[in-house]
Order: structure tokens, then sequence, then C-alpha cells
């Protein structure tokens, strides 16, 4: 990328167009739907252009720390947003931030496998590749599994770290989508983005070093978590997955309404009230 | 270099239930204990402020670090194992306490049948309704015999709730009532009691009022907070070691808890256990703990790989079926808990709210409560409901044929995240000849020592149970009214996710030296003064959760430790069973 324009967009409050024309990105200059995913959503989404003073702390945290390309960023951002759309119960993945949540995941030890055995030898073949050594996928089952978000469990025996499996399914991604489908992923239309990442959930692409329904089980999760953690973490902007499921937050205590028979719906808190800052 | 430490009376590996309640005994019994942990020092101020789901939820913030070390596994003996690499595939607790602090708390007694289960079967069914290769044993002890263990450590960990209406004979309460009643578990209650069965409230490790345990420990009402099940509580109000047999064994003056100790051998010179030979993890410097008794209160995975690691009892060998470490590995994961979850159109919970035993259960489909002549399995389990209390993350519960993303899947998992209720079967599982446990031939723990290694197949046996209890959960999310009722799928074979905490065997105990590692004190047969304290004991799984009867063990270990350290010896006269299976 030749040029970073965040900033200068920040500060300048370019307009969308220009920007677009200025950022490089455009293969042909061809704006299409979801063209930028996240990549600079907060700036593209809102109609007035945001000022430096008009900040939030939940906007600065916005940036990458871990993914290099905003090419990929873009492409996580898109994929994303079609595993968790905006629709008129509320916001999608995109404006949640998961993008952002997801790309700082990968920055920290869950990204690279701090606490994972990641001892060889690396076995590669089948029963291990396909990690899914059964017919079809299963959710993690067995005691507790009711407080487990419901997404299948693979037999991780990748040499590569998350981190690095993001960045090579994220690219594949994109080369699925020019090889089958003649455009970039960002280009393609949502039934079309669907289908490249439908491709990937049922496991039909070939990549190297790990199975590509593993890839897509790692996005779906961390979708659904970015959509759903506590916002400290960068995703679940405002609280807004937390009020779209009437979720209200960790509270100390539910002794007075445990008993209650109808549903009691409360603001959210989030941790950060919780631990009485 | 290894340093050479001064002896002590007792020297135990583990602080977790089994742990703790043996150190409390024998340190209130006057003899200096020392217990070496791998984890960190932690008290209550280090779960204030936990109540974040995605760090300790989803990315297992209280379970052992995998990085140095894991187990490997295969379904047959005849594949290579892999190593079980990530945190979402295992769940081992570490750290002070161990499991027994992020545990959810549902405690139940086994039963009469599970501790002779062979004998009773046999008695019931004839010899054939045990099938070929299937290596179940009676325990060594009878239920009467565990009764008064059992009710130790119920009123130790003040547990919370109401006699089985069908239940076994109990030499007194719980020690507190159960817990408050939520609606969902309310429409259980009612629906199965109207259904014809038994249920009673879920025998909880979460408290229902403030209390005294008997040694003074104070215990506090639980707030129903619902981050509970793998986190630790910040109200001290969950039975745990952390608020219960720690400060009881501290409070003796007799007691010191290592923790940052890693434990890699067991010593052990002519017949008799040494000591311990340890790793102080942040030095990195070795040691040698000498110590009249040894006990291995370390979980399964490290009970079994310590004492094959150190090279003491004749390894289990499963093509001749000789040797007794390792045999009878058994446990539930995968294939139990399995039911069926059901979808409430007009129908609202307060789901996010509840705590890690808050439920209702019942019996009628457990051990041998049920008349097994027709069925093609022994054995049972409970069924239970729980309001675990879910976070946002989890609760994305969508009916069977919705798509697992997109925009369908947002609709549903958003309307149905206060609107589904899941009833599963808690079933048994029974021991093979064919699911052990040994050393792995490749991989290694971060000090070049063998990984311990699963071998692990479902059976017959397994699928048929799994489906029966299915069937009735189903049955009964039906009558409570759900919309929608989707059954869990039976999987076809382990899939190597070691989820829950509920593994066992491989240092089993039993009446024959044959076919056991530990007698009914879980002294080791060959070598007197190691005992062998925790799941690890259990010759096959029960179908209902194990803590209790780890709780229990504890003190009939404790008992057996005393002894021992009076009057030196085996403490119980090894039986040869005629024909084994
Ligand atoms: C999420 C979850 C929920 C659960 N809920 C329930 C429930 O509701 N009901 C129920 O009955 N059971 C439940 N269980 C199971 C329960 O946690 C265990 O049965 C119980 O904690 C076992 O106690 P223990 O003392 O044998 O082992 P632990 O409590 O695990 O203690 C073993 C200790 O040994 C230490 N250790 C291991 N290896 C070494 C070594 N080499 N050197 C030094 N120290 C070592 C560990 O760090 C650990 O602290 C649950 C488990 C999990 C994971
Ligand atoms: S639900 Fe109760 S026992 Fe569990 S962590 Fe919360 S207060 Fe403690």
């Amino acid at each position: 990328m030749a040029d970073k324009p965040s900033d200068r967009n920040e500060k300048s409050g370019m307009s969308r167009r220009k920007f677009i024309k200025n950022s490089g990105l455009v293969a042909g200059g061809v704006v299409g739907g979801g063209l930028f995913g996240g990549l600079f959503t907060n700036q593209l989404q809102k109609k007035e252009p945001v000022t430096p003073h008009g900040n939030t702390n939940g906007e600065l945290q916005d940036a990458r720390v871990s993914i290099n390309r905003a090419e990929d960023f873009a492409i996580l951002s898109a994929a994303t947003e079609r595993i968790f759309p905006k629709d008129d119960l509320g916001p999608g993945a995109i404006e949640l931030g998961v993008p952002y949540f997801i790309d700082k995941q990968l920055a920290g030890e869950w990204g690279v496998n701090a606490k994972e055995y990641m001892k060889g030898p690396f076995i590669t073949n089948i029963q291990a590749a396909g990690t899914h050594n059964d017919e079809r996928d299963q959710d993690s089952q067995g005691p507790n599994s009711a407080t487990q978000v419901p997404i299948p469990t693979p037999r991780y025996q990748s040499i590569l770290n998350r981190s690095e499996i993001f960045t090579l399914g994220l690219r594949k991604i994109d080369q699925v989508a020019q090889e089958d489908f003649g455009a970039r992923f960002v280009e393609l239309s949502p039934d079309k983005q669907d289908e490249v990442l439908r491709m990937f959930d049922e496991d039909k692409v070939e990549m190297k070093g790990v199975g590509s329904a593993n890839f897509f089980h790692l996005l779906q999760q961390t979708t659904i978590e970015g959509a759903y953690a506590d916002p400290v973490y960068g995703g679940n902007k405002d609280m807004m997955g937390w009020k779209m499921k009437e979720y209200p937050g960790p509270r100390a205590s539910y002794l007075d309404k445990i008993e209650e028979k109808e549903f009691i719906k409360m603001e959210p808190i989030s941790l950060r009230n919780y631990q009485g800052h | 270099m290894v340093v050479k430490l001064d002896k002590v009376d007792v020297v135990v590996v583990g602080t977790g239930w089994a742990g703790g309640v043996v150190s409390a005994e024998l340190s209130k019994a006057g003899y200096k204990v020392v217990a070496l942990e791998r984890g960190k020092n932690v008290n209550r101020d280090d779960y204030i402020g936990v109540k974040d789901e995605l760090r300790y939820t989803n990315r297992y913030e209280m379970m052992q670090n995998l990085d140095p070390e894991t187990i490997t596994s295969r379904n047959y003996l005849d594949e290579t194992a892999l190593p079980v690499r990530t945190r979402k595939e295992m769940m081992v607790g570490t750290d002070l306490g161990g499991g027994s602090v992020h545990w959810a708390g549902a405690t139940y007694r086994w039963k009469p049948y599970d501790f002779e289960i062979k004998s009773k079967t046999i008695e019931r069914y004839g010899k054939d309704k045990i099938p070929e290769g299937m290596t179940i044993q009676d325990w060594g002890i009878t239920y009467d015999e565990m009764e008064k263990y059992y009710d130790r450590w119920e009123k130790t960990a003040g547990i919370s709730g109401e006699p089985d209406p069908i239940g076994d004979k109990r030499s007194s309460d719980y020690p507190n009532p159960p817990m408050k009643e939520s609606p969902a578990v309310g429409l259980f209650m009612e629906t199965t009691k109207k259904m014809g069965y038994h249920p009673y409230r879920v025998p909880a490790g979460n408290l229902s009022q403030a209390y005294t345990n008997p040694d003074g420990e104070k215990i506090n009402q639980c707030m129903f907070c619902s981050f509970c099940t793998q986190y630790g509580c910040d109200f001290g109000a969950k039975s745990d070691p952390l608020v219960t047999v720690i400060p009881t064994a501290m409070k003796t003056g007799n007691f010191e808890a290592r923790t940052g100790a890693y434990v890699k051998r067991v010593l052990y010179k002519s017949g008799k256990a040494t000591g311990v030979l340890y790793i102080d993890k942040m030095t990195g410097v070795e040691y040698e703990q000498p110590a009249t008794v040894v006990v291995l209160a370390a979980f399964t995975f490290t009970n079994n790989r310590l004492l094959l690691l150190s090279g003491i009892g004749e390894p289990y060998n499963p093509k001749t079926k000789k040797g007794v470490i390792g045999r009878n590995f058994n446990g539930q994961f995968g294939i139990t808990f399995l039911g069926a979850r059901g979808y409430f159109k007009d129908k609202k919970f307060n789901y996010y709210m509840g705590a890690g035993a808050l439920g209702g259960t019942l019996s009628d489909f457990a051990g041998d409560n049920f008349d097994h002549s027709k069925l093609n399995f022994i054995n049972g389990g409970g069924i239970e409901l729980r309001q675990y209390g879910d976070g946002a993350i989890a609760t994305n519960h969508v009916p069977k044929g919705t798509p697992n993303w997109g925009p369908e899947f947002k609709k549903n998992s958003i309307y149905y995240a206060n609107r589904s209720l899941v009833a599963w079967y808690t079933m048994a599982t029974m021991s093979y000849w064919h699911n052990f446990t040994d050393l792995d031939p490749t991989y290694t723990d971060s000090y070049n020592d063998p990984l311990l290694r699963i071998t692990y197949k479902y059976t017959d046996q397994d699928r048929v149970m799994a489906k029966f209890g299915i069937e009735k959960s189903r049955e009964i999310m039906e009558e409570m009214g759900a919309d929608i009722v989707d059954e869990d799928e039976i999987p076809h074979e382990f899939n190597h996710v070691y989820n829950g905490g509920h593994y066992a065997g491989g240092v089993i105990m039993g009446a024959d030296p044959a076919t056991s590692a530990v007698n009914n004190y879980l002294q080791m047969w060959d070598v007197d003064n190691l005992f062998v304290v925790g799941g690890s004991a259990f010759p096959q799984f029960a179908g209902h959760h194990p803590t209790a009867t780890i709780g229990a063990l504890g003190y009939r270990a404790s008992e057996g430790i005393e002894k021992y350290l009076k009057n030196g010896g085996q403490l119980v006269k090894g039986k040869q069973e005629s024909a084994s299976v």
C-alpha cells in the first residue's frame, strides 16, 4: 500500500468519493457494495466527517494492530459482515467493531497460540488435516457444552498459529473469489460472497497447512465473539450486541430476581462498570 | 543439581478437592503436610471482576496452560495418537484449588449399584448381560461403607439440596436447603412430576444460604451471578477448596502449599515411595521432597502419568490384558450429556441469570433404577435441566435447519436467545479393555518427558444408551411445551474433545490386585506408603457427576493414611477374584 490514508482522512474529513479514489485500494475504481468492508467504517458510514475532537475512546481503538495489509482487513470485514449482517434488528459485524476485535485477538495470547501445545511433529495426513474424523460437524458436546458457543470444534493439528491461519485464509478467500467468481471478494455481491464462504464452511477449498473449514470455523467463532464479548475487547460496540439480545452484562447479583416469572429487561452494563472504574 | 529438602510426614501432589481434603485432615491430625501445586497461588481476590465471558468461557482462562504439557489421544490401538493441542479441546484445572474451583457444583452421590456393578448386574440379569470386552468391576467398597464419607464431604462443602425421592439411604439431610427455584427449573420439576417421574433439585455446591462448615469455614450465599462454571466465585459462595479445606489446613500451622511446583516423578526405592521430585517453575531449580507418605491427588491425567513415568506398578498391556496402571480409562465426554433442546416461541426465560448447579433432575433412568432386561445396555444416568446462566456469546442456539451463519442465523439466534432450554442425560460410561492410558512414544512435555496417551473409543453400549436418554429428554421437552424440540445427534466416534473435566480411571480401585491398582483406602497394592486419590480410582463412570465421590474418597483416603502412619503396612488384604472378564 502506497499511502496510509486513514489519518489524513480523519483530519481532512475527505469525502467518501475522493477518499476511495485516493486510497489506491480499488482495482479499476469499481465501487461495489461492501467494498471497503470495515476498513474505514466509521468514516464511510457517517454522513458527517469525523473530526479529531469528535472521537470517542471506542473509535480511537479502531486501528489494526496485527493484520498488516489493509486489503486483508477489508476482506475480513466483508466476510464477518456476511456471517453477522446488519439488519432491522440492529448492527452487523462491521458496525459492532468485529473486524477490529478479531485483529486484536490475533495479536494476543490466543492469536499466537501461547497456551496451546505447539510441539511437533505435526501430522498432516487426512486423519489430522481433515480434522473432522466424523461424517458431520460436531458441536462441542459433554458437560458444560450448554455454556459454549455452538461451533464445531476442530481437531487442531496445524503447525500454524491462529494469526497465521487468518492471514492465509483471508487471502485464500480473495483467491477463490477471483478464480471462481472473477472479482475481488470485496467487489462481489453479497450472494456471491456467501457462495465463497460456503465453500470454506464445507471444506471444499484446499488450503496449505490447515483445513479450510477449520479456518472458517475460527472466523465464524470470532465473529460471534466479537459481536457479544465485553466491549473492552473492541467489538460489541456500545454494547449494541447485548442490547439486541436483551443481555444485561456482568452483574453482581440476581438473588432478588431469580424467581421472577416475567422476563426482565435491563440496560446493559459492561465490565468497566462492574469493576467500578 | 537436585536440592534435597527436609523430610515431612505427607507430601500431597495437587490442591483440588482430593488433595485439599487429605491435606486438611492430616494437618488437623497433627502431621506435617506439604502440598505441591503446579499452578499459581490464588485466592478470592483473583476472582473479583472475572465476569468476562470471552476470557473465561471462550479462552479458558482457568484451564491448564497446554504449552508445556498436554495429552495425546486416539481411538484405536493401531492409530498414531495426536496431541490435544488447544484449550477448546481440553478442560483441566490448574492453580491453587485446581479444577475444583471452576467446577459448576452439581453434586451427586453415586448409587449402591455403581459400587457393586458387576455383581449386581449378574445377580439381576445373569452373566450374559455384560458384553464381551466390557471390563466393569466392583470397587471393593459398598455404598453403605461410603455413606459416612459422602456425608462428611457434603457438610464440609455445605451442599444445598433435597434428597432424591427414589434415592439411597442417607445418615442425614443435606446441610443446606435447595437453592431458590427459577421458573425454567420450576417448569421442569412440575412437568416431570406430572409425567410420573420423581424430580428433585440438583444438589448444589452453590450455597442457598450463608453457612459455617464443621471446620469453622464460612461459605456465603450464592448470588446467581451466572459467571460460575469455568469461573472462580468472587463471593466465596461456591463450595471449593479455597474457602474450605485449604484454609482449614492453613489454620493448623502444619501445612504448607507450594505453588509453581511441577511434580515430575514419584521417587521410589525398594518397594517404598521416598518422596517426589519437582521443579520450581519460577527458578528452574529441581527439588526432592522426601516424605513418609506420598499422596497423588493431581487429577486423573497426572495421577496416571506420574506412576507410568516413575515406573511404579505394572503398566496395563491391552494385548495381554495384564497389568493395572492405565487400565479402564473412562469418563463422561462427547457422547454423554446429550439430550434435547426446546425452543419456546412465546415464552422467555431470564436465562442470563443462574448458577452452576441451579437445576432440576430425576433419577428414574439412573443406575439400575429401571429394568434393563429388554434394553441393550446396562446402567443409566440422571436427566437434568440446568440454569447455568449463559453469557451472550453462549446463547447462540438455533433450531435445526437454520443455517449456522448469515441473516437467518442472526435473526433466530437473537430471537431464541432467551427462549431455549435443554434437558440432557448424564449417562454412565462403562469400561472396556480397549480404553486405557499409557505413555506416548513421540510427544513430550517441555522437560522432554513423554506425554500421557489416551486410547478411547465409543461402543454400542454408549450409543444405545445415549439414544435412550435423548428420547427421554425429548419427551420431557415436548411436555414442557417447547414449540420446536431438537434432538442432539449421537457422535459416531469420540472426537478427542475432552470437555467438562469428567475423566477417570487408570489407577482404579478394587478388591483384586490383579485388576486394580489401589485398595479401598486408595493405597497402592504394590507400594504401602503411596496413595492415589481422585477420579483416577473409578473403575467405570456412574451416571452422575463425579466430584462428591472424589471428595468422599478424599476422606476415605485420609482415614487410611492416618492408619498407615500409625501402624504401617497394607491396610487391606487383596482377594483373588475368580473369572475376570
Ligand atoms: C468446567 C467444569 C465444570 C465442572 N462441573 C462439575 C460439576 O458440576 N459437578 C461435578 O461433580 N464435577 C464437575 N467438574 C469436575 C470437577 O472439576 C472435578 O471432578 C474435580 O475438580 C476433581 O478434583 P481433583 O481434586 O481430583 O482435581 P483438581 O481439582 O483438578 O486438582 C488437581 C490439581 O493437581 C494439580 N496438578 C496436576 N498435575 C500436577 C503436577 N504434575 N504437579 C503439581 N501439581 C499438579 C493441578 O494443577 C490441580 O490443581 C467440572 C469440571 C470442569 C472442568
Ligand atoms: S453463581 Fe453463585 S456460586 Fe456461582 S460464582 Fe456466582 S455467586 Fe458464586
